[in-house]
Parts: C-alpha cells; sequence; structure tokens
C-alpha cells in the first residue's frame, strides 16, 4: 500500500522531503495516523499566508487558499520526516488543534494564532503569545505593513 | 497602583488564579502530556504536590508571584508566573514575547545575501549555527546545495563545533551562577572568550558573524588559523578537567542538581524537546548522527546520553559534549582541503575584490548581487540542523524572486521552554532557577 492510500490524501516529494496535501476536514486524521506510523514528534507548526502569491505549485485536487499551514513531523526511531501541508481558507481561518495528539505544539499553535489569525480548535490556551494582548491585527500576514509602530520622541528636531 | 497594572499586564496571557482555572487549562499544563483524563487532570490541579493535603490547599494558602522578565536567573527576558505554596512551586506558566522583533517579518524584506545578518542574530550564543541552516535551506532551494567546495564544508563544521564548545561553555558559566558558583561564571567566560577570540580572527566579529553564507563562506580561512585552533585545543580540555573538580564531583553541586527538573522520554518527545533536554531522559536523538548534514558521517563522535532526565544530566550531557566537539574540531583540522572557499557559481557568488578595480562587467555584477540579491527559483524547504540547544529548522518559501516569501525559524529554545511547567512541578523555588538554567533558553531564539 502505497502512503498516499494509506494517509489518503496527496503526497508529494520536491527537493527530497516528503510532503502530505490533506484537506481541512482529514488534518487530524492524517495526523493522527502519521502519530500511529512511528512520527512521534511534531516538530514545527507554522503558516504561510499566500495572498500576493497565490499560484505555486500543489497537487491535483487541492485548491490553494489563502492560508497554508505548516507541520513538521519526525520519527525518532525511522529516523524520516514529513510535513503536512493544509489548506485553510481566508473566510474561516479554523483548524483543528494537534494539541490532544502532541502536547507540544500549544506554543506553535499560538503563535501561528498570534501571527497570522488562524484560529485553533480545541487549543486550550489560544491567546497570543509574542505580540501583546491587546495588539491590533497579525504582523506576519502579508497585508500587514512593515513598521508602523509610532515614534515616541515626536518632539525631537529630525 | 492598579493602573500600572492595567498597563503592564498580559491579560489572558498569564497565569490564572486557582480558583479561575478550570480542568482544561490544568490539562495544558499537566495533563496533555501525562495523557490523563480531564477529571484526573482536575484532581492533579487540586494536589500538584503528593504531600500537599488537598483539604488544605485553597486560594488563600497560594500566591502567584512574577519571576522576571528582569531577574537575573532567567537568561534575559523570560518571565515565569509561579503559583506558589510556601516554597513549593505548584504551576508555572512562561510568558514570552519581551524581546520579540518581529525578526521573521524582517526576514522577508532582506534579500538571501541579507538574510544570514538577520538569523544570525536569533540564537546570540550560537550564532553560526542559525547562518548554517538558513544558508543550507537557500542552497537547497537553489539546487546547489552538493556543489558546495569541500573547503567550505569542512569550515563550517569546524566554526559550527567552536561554536558549540562556546555555547556550552557559556552554559557553564551561567549555571554556575545561577546555583551560586559564582567563580564558575568567570571560568566560563573566559574559556569562551577564548574560543571567540579565534572567531573574531576568523570572522572580524565576536558574534553575529554573518561568516557562513548561500554558497561557502564569507572569506577564506586567515593563514595561521589551524595553530590558532590546536592553541584552543589544548587550552580548553584541562580546564574542564578543572570543572569536573569545581562541579561534578561536589556534593553541593550535585545535591543542587540531582532529581531536580526531571523529566521522562515521554513526556520530553510529546513536548516536542529536542538537545540535551530530550537527550538527558536517554533517548538517543542528535541529528548530527540520525540525520546527517555537511561531512557529520565522516567523523566519530559519540552522542551523549543521560539516564535520569534530570538537571544534572543535562549539565553532564553539555560538559561531555564539548569534549566531543573537542574530538570533533580535531578530525576536522585535518581534513580541511585546499581549494576554494566559496562556489564558483557566477549566479550566487560576487566577482573577488580584485576583479572590480579592473573589471566593469564585474562591478556591475557585485554591485546588482549585494542591491538586488539573487533570484531563488519557487519552492518550500524546511532544513533542520543540531544546534547547541536543539533542532534548529529553517522553513523558506520561495515566490521566485530574490527575497523569501517566507522565512520561518523553528527555535528549540522556543519549544523547550515548554518544559518548565513539567520540569517545575513541586519542586522548590531555588530548584526553580537551577531547573531554567539546565533548559538553557536563549530569549533571543524564543521571542525572534
Amino acid at each position: 500500500m502505497s502512503d498516499e492510500e494509506r494517509y489518503g490524501c496527496a503526497l508529494t516529494n520536491r527537493l527530497g522531503q516528503d510532503v502530505l496535501h490533506p484537506t481541512r476536514e482529514r488534518y487530524l486524521d492524517v495526523a493522527k495516523a502519521l502519530t500511529d506510523d512511528g512520527y512521534a514528534m511534531c516538530v514545527d507548526v507554522t503558516a504561510v499566508d499566500y495572498l500576493t502569491h497565490p499560484g505555486r505549485a500543489l497537487p491535483d485536487g487541492i485548491a490553494p487558499e489563502r492560508f497554508e499551514v505548516v507541520a513538521g513531523f519526525l520519527d525518532l526511531k525511522g529516523r524520516r520526516r514529513v510535513r503536512l501541508r493544509v489548506q485553510v481558507p481566508e473566510s474561516d481561518p479554523t483548524l483543528p488543534s494537534l494539541f490532544d495528539l502532541h502536547p507540544g505544539t500549544e506554543a506553535m499553535e499560538r503563535e501561528v494564532f498570534d501571527m497570522f489569525g488562524v484560529e485553533f480548535t480545541d487549543h486550550p490556551d489560544l491567546t497570543r503569545i509574542l505580540m501583546p494582548e491587546d495588539w491590533d491585527g497579525h504582523p506576519l500576514r502579508k497585508d500587514y505593513a512593515v513598521g508602523e509602530i509610532p515614534v515616541q520622541f515626536k518632539a525631537a528636531n529630525s | 497602583m492598579t493602573d500600572l497594572i492595567a498597563r503592564t499586564s498580559e491579560g489572558g496571557q498569564e497565569l490564572k488564579a486557582r480558583s479561575e482555572v478550570t480542568a482544561a487549562e490544568l490539562m495544558r499544563e499537566v495533563g496533555a502530556v501525562l495523557r490523563l483524563s480531564e477529571t484526573e487532570a482536575a484532581k492533579l490541579g487540586a494536589s500538584t504536590v503528593a504531600d500537599v493535603d488537598d483539604e488544605a490547599l485553597d486560594a488563600d494558602q497560594t500566591m502567584i508571584i512574577n519571576m522576571g522578565p528582569q531577574h537575573p536567573s532567567t537568561h534575559g527576558v523570560l518571565r515565569l508566573m509561579l503559583e506558589l505554596q510556601g516554597e513549593t512551586v505548584l504551576r508555572c506558566k512562561p510568558i514570552i514575547g519581551y524581546l520579540h522583533t518581529g525578526m521573521e517579518k524582517t526576514g522577508e524584506q532582506l534579500t538571501y545575501l541579507q538574510g544570514a545578518t538577520n538569523v544570525t542574530r536569533m540564537d546570540y550564543a550560537s550564532p553560526l549555527t542559525n547562518e548554517l541552516v538558513f544558508s543550507m535551506a537557500v542552497e537547497r532551494l537553489l539546487g546547489i546545495d552538493g556543489d558546495i567546495p569541500e573547503r567550505a564544508v569542512w569550515a563550517r563544521m569546524l566554526l559550527v563545533e567552536l561554536n558549540r564548545m562556546a555555547s556550552h561553555l557559556l552554559f557553564m558559566a551561567t549555571n554556575g551562577l545561577d546555583l551560586g558558583a559564582v567563580s564558575m561564571m568567570i571560568y566560563g567566560w573566559r574559556e569562551r572568550e577564548e574560543v571567540l577570540r579565534f572567531f573574531q580572527k576568523v570572522t572580524g566579529l565576536r558574534m553575529n558573524h554573518n561568516f557562513i553564507r548561500p554558497g561557502g563562506i564569507a572569506a577564506d580561512l586567515p593563514a595561521g588559523w589551524r595553530d590558532d585552533v590546536l592553541r584552543l585545543l589544548d587550552l580548553i580540555p584541562p580546564r574542564l578537567d578543572e570543572y569536573d573538580v569545581l562541579m561534578t564531583g561536589q556534593p553541593i553541586w550535585r545535591e543542587r542538581l540531582q532529581g531536580v527538573g526531571v523529566i521522562t522520554p515521554t513526556e520530553a518527545v510529546a513536548l516536542g524537546a529536542t538537545g540535551p533536554i530530550l537527550r538527558s531522559t536517554g533517548v538517543a536523538w542528535d541529528l548530527r548522527r540520525d540525520q546527517p548534514y555537511l561531512h557529520y558521517d565522516d567523523v566519530e563522535f559519540d552522542v551523549v546520553v543521560g539516564s535520569y532526565g534530570d538537571s544534572f544530566d543535562r549539565y553532564a550531557i553539555r560538559l561531555a559534549e564539548i569534549r566531543e566537539s573537542i574530538r570533533i574540531v580535531r578530525q576536522v583540522l585535518d581534513r580541511v582541503p585546499a581549494g576554494d572557499y566559496r562556489i564558483q557559481d557566477k549566479k550566487v557568488t560576487p566577482p573577488p575584490r580584485g576583479r572590480i578595480d579592473e573589471s566593469m562587467e564585474a562591478l556591475i555584477h557585485h554591485f546588482k548581487l549585494f542591491t538586488e540579491g539573487f533570484k531563488v527559483p519557487e519552492g518550500e524547504v524546511y532544513v533542520a540542523v543540531e544546534s547547541p540547544r536543539g533542532e534548529i529548522g529553517c522553513y523558506i518559501v520561495s515566490d521566485g524572486s530574490s527575497t523569501p516569501y517566507r522565512m520561518h525559524i523553528r527555535g528549540p529554545s522556543f519549544v523547550n521552554i515548554q518544559t518548565l511547567p513539567h520540569m517545575m512541578r513541586g519542586s522548590l523555588v531555588a530548584d526553580a532557577v537551577a531547573v531554567i538554567s539546565s533548559v538553557d533558553p536563549i530569549l533571543g531564539e524564543v521571542d525572534r
């Protein structure tokens, strides 16, 4: 049985790295299947905002959306790595949390929420982690401009 | 006063009082890793320490205090909210972000050549590792990862291993300081400075070198570098033996560390902890051996593991890793070949300085490379290497332009500090200091 059938989602291999492309509905199932398969550690959860770069390469049947959450898994025994790329639409930026499977994703998912505004359902403590609690906007989104903090020293001659 | 609290408060990010905590939140703190059900977690929350009487514990007897962000033992600006009963830590929550400067956002504005200056400032105790992982990711995207000249690859290994020594020596210093062995701070710093002096000679800077760049290294190793390294290798091992006398064998030192901040292999894997924390639990996982990069499969070294998962194991592993790094450096010394130190691909490498004075084309080429940068083919890649603190990963998405579309660094410290609440549960405040120290977080990397 090929990996593609086993996990029930498209599998690509570019630059020597395996990438699975589950749908949002299948995301947790695939993560669970990976865990059962030996991928015991979730090393990384991050996201990309594809607002200004919509035409990226995706396997057939995967419709590109604005956000893409990327989760990396590591199999310590088999010395393997695999990456999940999940499309998350702008209109409803939510995704189930991996917390129950991998508690170590707690901080990483909070970071994605903080930086991209993607909400993780069933996350026990979805608050901002790097930015102050009362911050407006999500800094790593592409429509969030760089450097717009008012300068404090207004009185100084420039 | 209330105004001050409101202005400095982090609101929902903070540790909530016991009366407001739900079982689900306790799960976050302890239950999820221990694989408890919600009811079990609630029970655990009522008495997080075995010898605390359940009935006696109510809100009046515990208090929440802040440790940091300006506490010297928090290694920068880590803020911990501790719930204490007397001297015992019941719950703990790390609050981070005080050093957040949006480096990943900045990384999207800088070209691939400038990018290394940015990432090198993340984990400032091992800057060369950051540059290495970034450069390797860019090279993978460019498809030139197999064409890097041998001299550059071996020089990278040399520098990264020396950096591991410098970083662990810094740990020796701060760990000693945190536990009251103040003279240890001076000794650790002294040895680290010797390594940094070598870096200064090679790269021009003590830290934040921007020396390992996509395509190779920025300049050739200076004349006499071998003698300098040999001097270092003669100097440091006897000093490490002194550390053994000063710390490893000392009953006080052992009392302070043994059995403190214990973490099990299951917990460490579940929390994504890597590096010495994972290895202290007995899991032999080291990317240098298990997913080799550079020429690590051509040199001999041991992956040092602990057996108890306590602070002493983490201390001993780091001390042993300095010795292993010395072993690697000795092997590298004989194997750095002559030749190019940068890939001779005109797309990535600027023309040599001498050519610029002679050739208009070379000048234009040089100017273009440093203003516009080079274009990187579309794609995304994740590359990971073993930093002194664990797995440092770099995820780059390229849209085909000369700046990364997205540049993400998976910082080992950022993930590792999640183990703090587990290690501290039920320990004393004084032990909390030992635990933070043994995790060895670098806040520049935590907050990025």
